[in-house]
């Protein structure tokens, strides 16, 4: 779908009126994007009356770059990005009418912060094989079980959460889905130190967390139907701008070779222009990926780019420090912290080597990506599978 | 310092609807008439190349035509469409003389402003080929062996691709006047035993030959390296096209080949290779597109993007069909299946117009990263 003139000029009115009625400067930041959200501005491509008008996504550009050039307040979508990239296409997906408009608009202005709890100690890859029970009670749900890996968890104030309900039918089948109050007192929230020497992550311990049934998103039993749509969206977050030539990690390593002639050596160059050229190609790749969307073609390009992403940022960052030479020795903070968003790569060059390891694991392991582009894009055989009729109590684990 | 400056908007990178319909068109002639045993079979042959599956693609597709504007007996279209049409050769190695007339021939009359053989060979009424070193890079010196002494042209061009049914070879000379392209009819060429079968090499000759000028001084040189930096940019999508067949037939055999009681493609020693040969081939795509984009456009960022699509084009077709010979086990080792014609193709293609390190070395200098 293509945007005629049309539609831009009668949405950036849109734009205008809200801008008029809530001037930037004397408007308190939170009421400016609740008005945001009610003038359907928010997330244009959502329905309107939960902060969208039903228009091509790629139409928000227009609106965001609008906004930014008035001053406005933004919704910091680096500090909420699990809840607006996989909560809420979830709920607007399969949540009902009273769970789109009591999460949506607070979950979009950032007042209810958003995260995930999906894996689990005994399920990574294979995350259908969770154990975290939800028992039905009278009036909803009693769970018990522990969640990892669970980005900002410290701050989120609701969780995506994927729970066994019923383990006498094989895996796929006996799961529900929830949106979990994190202040219940059932639910301890404890870091997960990394290699980095911060905690980006933890560990949720889930303790007789008692959730109402008006909190299930989906059916009973239709969790794993509901978990992979929200993995779908973690997988098609693409940019939704042209990314700069030696943008991202490449330019910091580029800087570097231009700031340090005494660095320079045959083999390292070679590694360079190698590199350079890979992630050139992954960049063009990634312009032509918008290019299908915006032309309604999507193609399978989606789960390439990932790969390409992964490889590239741990190729780079090793690089990096080599480069650096000495300077690759030294680290800036082993302290323990807990970073309030997201940063994949980091500005400094020890962290930013440590912090990629996690690139090829988080959002789907390279063999499992792999998985997926060879049986779901190339069509081959699946694996030899033993788990598929056993129930799921019955599982070697 | 800071970094190159690129141009903001990107130019599509997608096939547009009359693409795909050249591309069919073409698909359906060359698998007609350039079944690939047929293709191994003529390579055996006293005519290596067919000249008149040539003239018919030329005359019911119009693809030598293709970036000559409508005025001088072309198609108006751009080099753009001639990338798609270099895919589908890439894909059935025809052996037909499209690089070399096709392309370098026409890109460097295009570039010296000539018209009359530019007509004849968009017709495909006639061939002709540029007689450089096929290994011969944009920007190289090894395009300028023959002498130049008034005009009369002495010396001897080795491996010069399409040479042996050309009937005219534009020559790069160098000589007291400085340097000149001229179009010679009267020449003497050895064929060579190419490692890729398909795509003939031969040795030009010319001993006080005389010939036509076409460009004198600066736009001789310009000309030259016009015609390389098209043809390597041409040459990328090719290999896109070659990694593509390597890829695709590789994919169906593995789901229907059995070893252990499963198809081999089950395994995921193999599967991962072919979902990251996917990966690579995506790339590739993508910066093939934006190659011939750029060419089509006289975009400023060209350079860039040849040098990009060149070096890693290279590597994914090499990749492509090393992997097509492994995976297919023996079969895929013997003179009975077509993997052996196109990893080949596809070695043969990585050193032709610059091996990625060549092409490497000259983006260093464009983007500011000098080696020491």
């Amino acid at each position: 779908m293509t945007a005629t003139s049309t539609d831009v000029d009668s949405l950036l009115g849109r734009v205008q009126q809200l801008l008029d009625e809530h001037p930037p400067a004397t408007t308190d930041r939170l009421e400016f994007l609740r008005a945001q959200y009610d003038a359907g501005l928010a997330w244009v491509h959502f329905p309107q009356g939960h902060g969208g008008l039903g228009l091509p996504r790629l139409q928000q550009l227009a609106v965001d770059e609008a906004l930014r050039q008035a001053g406005a307040p933004t919704n910091n979508p680096r500090s909420i990005g699990i809840g607006l990239g996989m909560a809420a296409p979830t709920i607007l997906a399969f949540g009902n009418e009273e769970q789109r408009t009591r999460w949506l608009r607070p979950l979009w202005t950032g007042e209810q912060v958003w995260c995930q709890l999906f894996s689990e100690p005994g399920a990574g890859s294979d995350l259908a094989a969770l154990g975290t029970r939800a028992v039905r009670e009278a009036d909803g749900w009693i769970v018990n079980g522990q969640k990892v890996w669970t980005s900002m968890a410290h701050e989120a104030d609701w969780g995506i959460l994927v729970t066994r309900t019923d383990p006498d039918v094989p895996k796929h089948r006996g799961m529900t889905y929830f949106g979990c109050n994190m202040h219940d007192p059932g639910v301890e929230v404890r870091p997960l130190r990394q290699a980095t020497g911060e905690a980006e992550f933890n560990e949720v311990f889930l303790t007789d967390v008692r959730i109402p049934d008006t909190d299930r998103i989906g059916e009973v039993g239709d969790g794993w139907r509901v978990a992979t749509g929200t993995l779908m969206n973690e997988r098609v977050a693409i940019g939704n701008a042209s990314a700069p030539r030696e943008g991202g990690m490449l330019g910091m390593v580029t800087q570097a070779w231009r700031d340090r002639p005494e660095a320079r050596t045959p083999g390292l160059h070679a590694d360079l222009m190698d590199l350079w050229v890979r992630a050139e190609g992954t960049r063009i790749t990634g312009e032509r990926l918008r290019q299908q969307m915006t032309a309604g073609q999507p193609g399978p390009e989606g789960s390439a780019a990932k790969l390409m992403f992964s490889d590239l940022n741990q190729a780079l960052s090793g690089l990096l420090l080599e480069v650096l030479g000495e300077d690759g020795l030294a680290y800036d903070d082993w302290t323990m912290r807990r970073p309030t968003e997201v940063n994949f790569s980091g500005a400094r060059s020890g962290y930013s080597y440590l912090r990629a390891k996690g690139n090829s694991i988080e959002g789907g392991t390279t063999e499992i990506l792999l998985n997926i582009v060879a049986e779901r894009v190339l069509g081959l055989p699946g694996e030899v599978r033993v788990d598929k009729d056993q129930p799921w109590k019955d599982l070697p684990r | 310092m800071s970094g190159p400056v690129v141009a903001s908007a990107f130019p599509s990178l997608l096939h547009g609807e009359h693409e795909q319909e050249l591309r069919a068109s073409v698909r359906r002639l060359l698998t007609d008439r350039a079944e690939w045993r047929s293709v191994l079979a003529r390579t055996e042959s006293d005519a290596p190349q067919d000249l008149a599956t040539w003239q018919l693609l030329a005359s019911q597709t119009g693809i030598a035509a293709l970036p000559v504007p409508e005025e001088l007996g072309g198609a108006g279209a751009s080099w753009r469409e001639t990338a798609t049409v270099a895919e589908e050769l890439g894909r059935s190695i025809a052996p037909v003389p499209f690089l070399g007339s096709a392309v370098l021939a026409t890109a460097a009359l295009l570039s010296a402003g000539e018209t009359q053989l530019l007509a004849q060979l968009a017709s495909g009424e006639r061939t002709a080929t540029l007689a450089v070193p096929l290994s011969t890079w944009p920007g190289s010196d090894r395009a300028w062996t023959v002498t130049a002494s008034g005009s009369a042209l002495t010396g001897t061009v080795t491996s010069v691709v399409d040479a042996r049914e050309a009937d005219v070879v534009l020559v790069p000379a160098d000589g007291p006047d400085g340097p000149s392209l001229w179009a010679v009819e009267q020449f003497d060429v050895s064929p060579r035993t190419s490692l890729d079968m398909t795509r003939p090499l031969g040795d030009v000759t010319l001993t006080g030959a005389t010939g036509r000028l076409v460009a004198s001084g600066q736009a001789a040189r310009t000309a030259v390296d016009d015609a390389l930096t098209v043809g390597a940019a041409m040459l990328a999508s090719e290999q896109l096209g070659l990694a593509e067949q390597c890829l695709d037939t590789t994919v169906a055999y593995v789901k229907t080949r059995f070893q252990f009681g499963r198809p081999i493609g089950s395994y995921q020693g193999l599967k991962h290779r072919l979902a990251n040969l996917y990966v690579e081939v995506t790339r590739a795509r993508a910066v093939a597109r934006y190659a011939a984009a750029c060419v089509a456009h006289g975009d400023p960022d060209t350079a860039v993007a040849v040098a990009v699509a060149a070096s890693l084009c290279s590597d994914v077709a090499v990749l492509a069909a090393e992997e097509c010979v492994q995976m297919h086990g023996g079969i895929g080792f013997t003179w009975e299946h077509p993997a052996h014609l196109w990893l080949k193709r596809a070695k043969a293609d990585q050193i032709a117009l610059g091996t990625p390190d060549r092409h490497q070395g000259t983006l260093a200098g464009l983007v500011e990263l000098p080696v020491a």
